[in-house]
């Protein structure tokens, strides 16, 4: 039982940077359509970059924060690139996001090499209901929740909240009152960039990460975000959720080595189940 | 208040609006008619900002609100949150004015706007171009698809909207009828040119309207009747 529980508590734990990292596919997705396969590079650069600058001997915060500053400045650039031409379609735009998360992965290499880094956070770790966590983890944890009591109040309450939602709801009609959907997209990927590098300094302390990491924490992002059908941030942290305890028990009471696969199955699962939702909103 | 000036629209090598010209006055109703691919919608969405004429000139003397062909909804958004965003473009959202103007949105503000029906999400649209607080409402399509009741209660609308604010019209329509009962004066528009202009009275019923619509076919009431039945007839006017 106490087990249980353990694998229950780090499985939330771990589950909610997976929701992070999914908040930023959402925000893109909602906004423009498009999915953002750049989404885990911009996660790797955080992390590295919050690595060499507290390396550097920028004290804590200020690191983190500068690293997380700069992955928007990114994310903007990468909105120019995939979104900033009026009128290109989202499948194309996605496939100028693949061709940037390739140009990443060389230029981390480039700047960082090869070797994982990790760059340091909260030391020590906690025991909660008998389990034991990492206070990095525990830290991720309070970020995530806070970020997506943010998100959702942007989107259900705030003007512009609900210009951006409607620049992907109906494009034309928002021209037409007077929105710049272009400018809401570009708005999305900065947003997206902010999300992605706060999810990569703060993942990074617990799992080193190397130019190679970006698919599997954009793979674990996703999956979250298609639980919440790529528009929902609530539903995202949820999904997020779900997958951590799953691939916590998974990892418990079969192998760890299936995590990957796990989550990589629960996503088809929910995947196929919800088609019918996807089908709907691209009809609307 | 607009004053479209010899405008030529080209989609490609396609000629779409051909040296069209046309004024609105400050609290004027004008209606613009002509049956489908006569350049309407053109005019719409360039009056609107949404093409680039290729030749001559739109000019504008104050805002301009559109309501759109197929009213154009954020489906999976509240009718409120419709609303809200009509205003965008001078940061209004204070929904009194247009409410007190179409009551019956009030009951439906919490609705998904996809979720209405035909005549409510019209409504909206036209709720929504207030919004922006326009000293010109241009719709496209008033009564597309929409029962003749509802049409009606959206006319009387207008005319209140018309009255009260002073606000110009400018309704495109298909339905001349419609078009000529709402607004006072009005112009034919065919294969991209102006036809005809004049008062909705003047132009009721002639010929150059008639043949905006059905082209060169003879005319009903000169044709033998006898020798014909009703199915013939519908037949020829098709």
């Amino acid at each position: 039982m106490n087990e249980l529980v353990g694998y229950l508590v780090s499985g939330v734990a771990l589950g909610s940077s997976f929701a992070l990292i999914g908040s930023g596919f959402v925000v893109v997705h909602r906004v423009t359509r498009v999915v953002n396969f750049a989404q885990g590079s911009l996660a790797v650069l955080g992390g590295m970059l919050s690595a060499s600058l507290l390396g550097g001997r920028l004290p804590h915060g200020v690191g983190e924060l500068v690293a997380v500053v700069v992955c928007g400045a990114v994310g903007l650039l990468m909105g120019i690139l995939a979104v900033g031409r009026r009128g290109t379609p989202p499948l194309i735009s996605l496939i100028v996001t693949l061709g940037i998360s390739l140009l990443a992965s060389a230029a981390i290499i480039w700047l960082w090499g090869q070797d994982p880094v990790s760059p340091p956070g909260l030391s020590g770790s906690m025991t909660i209901l008998g389990a034991s966590v990492e206070r990095q983890r525990l830290l991720v944890l309070v970020a995530t929740l806070l970020t997506f009591a943010a998100l959702a109040l942007v989107f259900s309450r705030s003007y512009l909240g609900k210009a951006l939602t409607a620049s992907a709801s109906n494009p034309f009609a928002a021209r037409m009152v007077g929105i710049d959907v272009r400018r809401m997209g570009l708005v999305a990927f900065a947003l997206a960039g902010v999300l992605g590098g706060l999810a990569g300094v703060l993942v990074a302390p617990t799992n080193a990460l190397s130019f190679s990491s970006d698919l599997p924490l954009a793979l674990s992002g996703f999956a979250a975000a298609v639980f919440g059908g790529l528009t929902s941030p609530l539903r995202t942290l949820v999904g997020g959720l779900c997958l951590g305890v799953a691939g916590q028990l998974t990892a418990g009471y079969l192998n760890g080595s299936y995590q990957t696969e796990v989550a990589l199955l629960l996503m088809l699962v929910i995947m196929i189940a919800r088609s019918k939702s996807f089908v709907a909103e691209e009809a609307k | 208040m607009l004053h479209v000036e010899d405008l030529v629209v080209r989609y490609g090598s396609a000629v779409a609006l051909d040296g069209v010209s046309l004024q609105v006055e400050a609290g004027e109703m004008v209606a613009l008619v002509g049956p489908n691919g006569a350049g309407k919608s053109t005019m719409v969405n360039t009056i609107a900002g949404l093409l680039k004429p290729s030749a001559g000139s739109v000019r504008l003397e104050g805002r301009v609100a559109l309501v759109p062909e197929g009213r154009q909804m954020f489906p999976d958004m509240t009718v409120e949150d419709n609303l809200k965003l009509g205003g965008w473009s001078i940061r209004n959202r204070d929904l009194a004015e247009v409410l007190d103007l179409l009551p019956d949105l009030g009951s439906l503000r919490r609705r998904k706007a996809g979720r209405l029906s035909g005549g409510q999400q019209q409504m909206v649209a036209v709720g929504r171009a207030l919004m922006a607080r326009p000293d010109l409402l241009v719709i496209d399509e008033l009564s597309l698809g929409l029962a003749p009741l509802v049409v009606d209660e959206l006319a009387d609308h207008l005319r209140l909207l018309n009255r009260e604010r002073g606000t110009a019209v400018l309704l495109v329509e298909q339905e001349v009828g419609l078009a000529f009962d709402v607004c006072t004066r009005a112009c034919v528009l065919d294969a991209g040119r102006v036809v005809a202009s004049g008062t909705s009275s003047e132009l009721a019923g002639t010929e150059v309207v008639r043949r905006a619509y059905f082209g060169d076919l003879p005319r009903p009431e000169d044709l033998n009747t006898e020798d014909m039945n009703t199915e013939d007839m519908e037949e020829v006017i098709r």
